[in-house]
């Protein structure tokens, strides 16, 4: 189980926490539908460094972006992401 | 290559059994193939069986980069099971299953296929209307599925509690008697086996790094034992589909997430079938040695690490006991992970990719082990003519973006929702 | 005398317990093992596969012998260690894994086939025409497994606790205490965990006197820094981050207490390893035999149980530290007959030591043993080029030390060869884990090749598996070559022990096979657990019919007066129908929906998903959320609405409320609720972060109760002494004296108010509207009614007809869909795929024969294939009649066909005419004003 340091409310267990997507899948709502369905359905699904976006759904509700890595589960950086 | 029986294990019995031979060759590999598999599980050594086999194209390499069979194929719980409500689907492992019921004579290796039956149990009258859907569904196309009362539910595994006390009550079940399991290592062996008796190379410890292309078709393969020329080359390499096509430069509709499941000490007989939930999501059966096998659900979020955390286990471990209280004396022995390929829409991809000569098997989410056999018939098919198989069409790559996903769950496109 | 017994003098033993129904005495503080030694028992199990006699090893979690069955009834355990249960008064104990008796064991006869039943045997047989693997399955499946399953409900409780710390301590040895001592000094939180109920590790073993004592008072002071420690707590699996999961037994197994194990999920900054190693055993014919055992399982016996394991002893070694146990047996009152080592000449002060008092052969090439079912009679040794007979009761055997590297393997953790001691120990890890003393590799060393004796084929490696030297190799021989391959192939490493002893001796054999060196033969992975775990465990207090939470609606006890049937759905449990009398759960339903089509009645509707959308920038994000138009909502109007997901299929439905300018109220489908919690967080926070909106999740804290029927709206003025609003309008109102928001929407298709309050006040409002609902011939109704009602009206429901594959149109709802776009989804809708002409679509169906069976197949004639499936079926609520919606392939243009409603699985096969998905009232006349 992951220790995820949220940047609202320090280190909390990952069971707390949901992974929401990659940040590269962000289906912004200016996209044209072709732009926003490769968005949707094409991943890079690296085997090392990914950013992600994860909400501590069970704690503050905040979503924020992981830079980790899927091989060591290394969390490189935790930011806080969009409206608070 | 020693055929297997009875009376040979006799005969070897009088001289220590020195007169097998290997059981696969360890050959260096050449210079070119007509054909490579990349990835040498179950499906991959399915599919170069079948490729020599059923299409005669035998000048046929499977590359692996550790050991054959040590990917998913050897870290599931090995349950064999038809009984899927989406047509495309039920139609193809139906396919499958057949080929199980005669897969053990076909390789002249005991794979154990025991069917045993898969029970999925209903917990209310929404789950029972469900099932009974299901079971519709599967009969519609000459699948076989039974209902089952609480009280036959209780008679066919006995260790269920069926009483109105539990959490999540027993009102019934769909049994789908020609289910069962079977033994996951041997399935690797066996087409292993059979596959090098008819020339296929098989070549451990021989990791694929990049393609080589000419003109936008691959040309072949660089790998950790040098170039490998080929004419066609098929990806399967299910949890790792993600990272291979990237050498490529494709990306996929898959995110690859960690599945754990665990074994119990080996106790005498005492579940008898396989054990499924439509609320609870965890998956019993004893093996042969006597372990109770238990899954449950992924872990969540993108991972290759093979290790799994804590939760899934203890909330498989939870539910399991809430099914079969007795459950909660046993002891675990051993947990395992694997790494699956969560496809956005929970259905595979057996498909040519955007480079000519290119193709995938993949996306296999939790439930490849059982389609090994139809697997890679349907990959032999595709990569021997070119063209998909009638059953696999439906498992297309550019289903998602022409909008036809076929979503078992009706739960979204998101690998996080299934 | 002859076999082991207790060393005469100390207490007596004051704790009763059975073994295979013969009653026995032990001392508190007896292991089991040591107690069954103690009264002389040497045969304690079987071997899985030969069902060979056995006795007992070790003397720790490593043994792969002795298992039995411990406790009765509710609390059986089977496959428990003989050498990890400690006595307690009245311990039960059988043997397993033998018919009829442990003694006399019909299996025995298998271990006769033992040369037909080499490692892999059943992948060559047992196949053929299909039900043949099946026949024999069923034999194999009898034999397998070791103790009998417990069928009764666990009778034990456990629970979970979690702990944080700086170090975190595994294993109170001495390097372990030195680890815990520097810690509590430098003043870091200080938790130390043991396996053992007596801490000291080493100590324990080869200190004599009263050493628990003196430990225990050390750790006592111990505790006094600061230092937290758990005894009997065994750290059976490390993770990310420093989290180590330890079991604690607080009873033995079998024993009954309020709390029998309580797992910890200990969260530490710093872990130090101090795991001690772990004892090999060689690899000779007839190792197996009860009487040969671990030559520091024999020091442990004689030195902390006061138990001689054998009287005339032979030592079998290649390592100096057996000596010790020749000196211990001696004193103990045992006579050593030899010490036998496999070294060639060997100087060394303890050897000396030795050859002073014991005869000491060197050069010794091969071991065997000879005995009877309880006990061993002698031991052959090959000791140069000449043959010895020794007349030996017990044989202790030495095969060097395998560091115990498991928790730091299962971190992700490398492992580096070490060749000086012939094992692998801890090399660079991810995490903050330090090893220390014998489990980094602080052991004897010995020399290569030295532990592996003699002739293959009786040689136990796997001594539970019963993997012999020579099925290694014939693996080998067939290419399992890999020693993953070669594990899985011969089940080596894959018994209850987990291969403790094995694991060395095995890579030993692949490695001569390959002829290559050990660490090129490859180490198979470590994983949780380290030693087994129950599953109790795992599920903690979670276990026992706590496997999820049940969520209660705020008036739960105002339905539980009505003794409804209750629905779950998901963790909610809901009122399905009132039955009155004998009556079925249908008729019930049949009369409650009579009363809301003819009069009127109340149903909960608390689940519903409700979401307060405000702020100035509210309509906008709504537009973004929803598909249908929003922004042009009146202040005090609603409108039905429904959202899709990136897909373009239709995610979820409800209802969208403009309670004041900026102020919204947006209900959606109980099922869907977590769901939409997210997806609304998602867009406001992460897609349209610049609006200015904030969302409150509302679903537990308003009560929501809807008053539907032609006397629904007389009901309500009366009861607010105001108009009620018309369709589709909101107003604010007080019933009981209590503040509600009033929603003119309807569900079933008659005039309809949903009421809410909040949850704490709802009850008197259900009970004012319960009361002027029964004083006007109408009644409360659940979810079936519900259901009867709106597949008449002809609504669908999420989960059921949008099924999660269905677009709006599928539906028949794309007049709805707003134009401009710019909603979530939009991108999606014009894929090709979307508008093929043979998607499922919604359709009515009518029976034209009898009950249309829900989840049945639609299909023109039986065996022509199914076209599309019922989704919900129902009787016309006052006219009789079975209708049904469904789901069909093209179906907005086959109205008028006549197909099969077949349901194969219940035998049920019904003609029905597709028709329009509205059965009553398509024009809404009943509930416009």
């Amino acid at each position: 189980m992951l220790l995820i340091t949220c940047p609202h409310c320090g280190n909390r267990a990952q069971t707390e926490f949901d992974y929401v997507r990659t940040l590269d899948s962000i289906v912004t709502l200016d996209m044209a539908p072709e732009a926003a369905m490769t968005t949707l359905f094409e991943r890079s699904n690296p085997r090392g460094i990914d950013d992600e976006l994860w909400r501590h759904s069970h704690g503050c509700r905040q979503f924020m972006m992981l830079r980790r890595n899927r091989v060591t589960h290394e969390i490189a950086s935790i930011t806080p992401w969009g409206a608070a | 290559m020693s055929r297997y029986s009875a009376l040979a294990l006799l005969r070897g019995a009088l001289t220590g059994q020195r007169h097998w031979d290997r059981a696969w060759r360890d050959p260096e590999p050449k210079q070119s193939y007509d054909v490579i598999v990349i990835g040498g599980g179950g499906h991959g050594l399915a599919t170069a069986y079948y490729l020599a086999k059923v299409h005669g194209v035998r000048n046929v390499a499977v590359l692996e980069k550790g050991w054959i069979g040590g990917g998913n194929t050897g870290r599931n719980t090995t349950i064999v099971r038809s009984n899927y409500r989406q047509a495309p689907l039920h139609n193809f492992f139906e396919f499958g299953l057949k080929m199980w019921e005669s897969l053990s004579d076909d390789l002249n290796y005991n794979v154990m296929f025991s069917p045993r039956g898969a029970l999925l149990l209903g917990h209310s009258d929404a789950d029972m209307a469900r099932l009974a859907q299901l079971g519709d569904a599967l009969r519609c196309d000459g699948i076989d599925a039974e209902l089952m009362s609480r009280d036959e539910v209780a008679r066919f595994e006995p260790s269920l509690d069926v009483s109105d006390r539990a959490r999540f009550p027993i009102h019934g079940g769909l049994i789908q008697r020609r289910g069962g399991t079977a033994r996951h290592d041997a399935v690797a062996w066996g087409y292993a086996r059979a596959a090098d008796g008819l020339g296929v190379d098989i070549i451990q410890n021989c990791e694929v790094t990049g393609f080589a292309m000419a003109g936008g078709t691959v040309t072949g393969v660089e790998t950790t034992r040098g170039r490998i020329g080929a004419g066609r080359i098929g990806i399967c390499v299910a949890g790792n589909s993600g990272h291979v096509a990237r050498l490529a430069g494709i990306k996929l509709p898959i995110e690859s997430q960690t599945l754990q499941a665990f074994v119990t000490e080996p106790v005498k007989p005492m579940i008898d079938t396989v054990i499924m939930s439509m609320t609870l999501h965890c998956y019993i059966s004893q093996s042969d040695k006597g372990g109770i096998v238990l899954g449950g659900d992924p872990d969540r979020f993108p991972s290759y690490a093979q290790r799994g955390l804590p939760p899934q286990i203890e909330k498989a471990a939870t539910e399991a006991i809430a099914l079969v209280p007795a459950l909660s004396r046993l002891r675990m022995v051993r947990s395992w992970a694997g790494v699956t390929d969560m496809s956005f829409d929970g259905a595979p991809i057996i498909a040519p990719l955007p480079v000519d000569g290119l193709y995938l098997n993949g996306g296999w989410c939790y439930g490849g082990f059982k389609a090994t056999p139809a697997s890679g018939w349907m990959y032999a098919h595709l990569l021997a003519t070119g063209e998909s198989h009638a059953l696999t069409r439906p498992f297309a790559l550019d289903r998602f973006a022409r909008g036809a996903t076929i979503d078992e769950t009706g739960s979204g496109p998101q690998p996080t929702s299934r | 005398m002859t076999g082991p017994a207790r060393i005469a003098g100390g207490p007596a033993p004051s704790l009763g317990f059975s073994f295979d129904g013969k009653p026995y005495r032990a001392r508190p503080g007896d292991t089991l093992a040591a107690a069954l030694l103690a009264n002389g028992v040497n045969l304690v199990a079987r071997s899985f596969k030969y069902h060979r006699p056995r006795g007992i090893m070790a003397a720790g979690v490593e043994e792969p012998n002795a298992l039995v069955t411990v406790g009765e009834g509710a609390r059986r355990t089977p496959n428990t260690r003989a050498t990890d249960v400690f006595v307690y008064d009245g311990l039960v104990a059988v043997s397993q894994n033998r018919w009829p008796s442990l003694r006399f064991d019909i299996g025995t006869l298998l271990g006769l086939a033992a040369p037909v039943f080499a490692s892999g045997f059943y992948y060559k047989t047992f196949f053929g025409p299909p039900k043949r693997w099946m026949f024999y399955e069923k034999f194999i499946r009898r034999a397998a497994g070791l103790g009998n399953p417990p069928i009764e409900a666990d009778a034990d409780r456990y629970e979970h606790r979690a702990a944080f710390c700086d170090v975190l301590v595994v294993g109170s040895g001495p390097a372990g205490r030195v680890a815990s001592q520097n810690a509590a000094l430098a003043g870091d939180r200080v938790i130390l965990v043991e396996q053992d109920a007596v801490p000291g590790g080493s100590i324990v073993r080869d200190a004599g006197g009263d050493v628990t004592a003196i430990m225990a008072a050390e750790l006592a002071a111990l505790e006094l820094a600061g230092t937290r420690v758990l005894v009997r707590t065994t750290a059976s699996g490390i993770w990310d981050d420093g989290l180590v999961t330890c079991v604690e037994q607080l009873a033995e197994p079998g024993q009954a207490a309020e709390i029998a194990q309580r797992l910890w999920r200990i969260r530490a900054k710093r872990i130090v390893l101090a795991t001690g190693a772990i004892e090999r055993p060689l690899t000779f014919a007839g190792n197996d035999r009860p009487g040969v055992m671990l030559s520091q399982a024999a020091r442990t016996y004689v030195r902390r149980f006061d138990v001689l394991p054998g009287c005339r002893a032979v030592i079998a070694t290649n390592n100096d530290d057996a000596y010790l146990t020749a000196f211990a047996l001696r004193e103990a009152g045992g006579t050593v007959l030899a010490i036998l080592d496999t070294r060639a000449a060997v100087v060394s002060q303890v050897v000396a030591a030795a050859q002073a008092y014991f005869p000491v052969f060197f050069d010794v090439q091969d071991l065997a043993t000879e005995g009877g079912l309880n006990c061993l009679s002698s031991v052959d040794a090959m000791i140069g080029s000449t043959k010895r007979r020794f007349a030996a009761d017990l044989l202790a055997m030495s095969g060097g030390f395998t560091p115990v590297v498991h928790l730091h393997s299962q971190a992700a953790g490398k492992l580096d060869w070490r060749e000086d001691i012939q094992a692998f120990v801890p090399g660079a890890t991810l995490q903050a884990i330090t090893s220390v003393g014998s489990a980094a590799g602080e052991v004897e060393a010995i020399a290569a090749m030295t532990a592996n004796l003699g002739k293959p084929k009786a040689s136990f490696i796997d001594f539970q598996n019963d993997v012999t030297a020579a099925d290694i190799d014939l693996a080998w021989q067939e290419g399992y070559r890999s020693v993953e391959h070669l594990k899985r192939y011969t089940t080596l490493g894959m018994a209850t022990d987990q291969g403790k002893t094995s694991n060395m001796a095995a890579l030993t054999r692949l490695a001569g096979a390959a002829g290559v060196a050990i660490p090129q033969a490859g180490l198979t992975t470590f994983r949780p657990p380290y030693v087994p775990l129950t599953l109790g465990a795992l599920a903690g207090p979670d276990g026992g019919g706590h496997a999820a939470p049940t969520r209660r609606l705020a008036l739960y006890e105002h339905h539980q007066r009505l003794k409804p049937i209750w629905q779950p759905l998901g963790y909610w449990h809901r009122p399905r129908a009132y039955p009155l009398g004998r009556e079925t759960l249908a008729e019930a339903a049949l009369r409650e929906a009579r009363a809301v089509r003819n009069c009127v009645g109340i149903v909960d509707v608390s689940t519903l998903a409700k979401f307060m959308v405000t702020g100035p920038d509210a309509s906008a994000f709504l537009e973004i959320v929803c598909a249908t138009n929003v922004s042009k909502l009146a202040v005090g109007r609603g409108r039905y609405t429904f959202m899709l997901r990136e897909d373009g299929m239709v995610m979820d439905d409800g209802t969208v409320w403009r309670l004041s300018d900026n102020r919204y109220l947006l209900t959606s489908s109980t099922g869907g609720a977590e769901r939409m919690e997210a997806h609304l967080a998602y867009v406001r926070q992460v897609l349209a972060p610049q609006l200015r909106v904030s969302v409150v999740d509302s679903q537990e804290h308003l009560a929501g109760i809807a008053l539907a029927g032609p006397q629904a709206r007389d009901v309500l003025a009366t009861l607010i002494g105001t108009e009620p609003p018309a369709h589709m309008g909101a107003s604010e109102g007080v019933i009981a004296a209590v503040p509600v928001q009033i929603l003119a929407a309807s569900y079933s298709g008659e005039r309809a108010f949903e009421i809410y309050a909040a949850g704490h006040d709802a009850g008197p409002v259900w009970d004012a509207l319960e009361a002027a609902v029964r004083a006007r011939g109408g009644c409360p109704y659940g979810l079936e009614a519900l259901e009867f009602l709106r597949i008449e009206k002809g609504h669908v429901v999420v989960g059921g007809e949008a099924d999660g594959r269905t677009t709006a149109h599928d539906l028949r709802l794309e007049k709805m869909v707003r134009k401009a776009g710019g909603f979530i989804g939009a991108s999606a809708l014009d894929r090709p795929a979307l508008s093929a002409p043979d998607r499922k679509q919604l359709v009515g169906l009518e029976s034209l024969g009898g009950d249309i069976p829900e989840g049945a197949m639609l299909m023109e004639t039986w065996g022509s294939g199914a076209e599309g499936h019922v989704t919900a079926a129902a009787m016309r609520v006052n006219m009789g009649g079975s209708i049904a919606l469904g789901l069909l392939n093209g179906g907005r243009g086959r109205s008028g066909e006549t197909l099969v409603a077949s349901s194969p699985t219940r035998g049920q096969h019904v003609q029905v005419r597709v028709v329009a998905p509205h059965f009553y009232d398509h024009e809404g006349a009943r509930y416009r004003d």
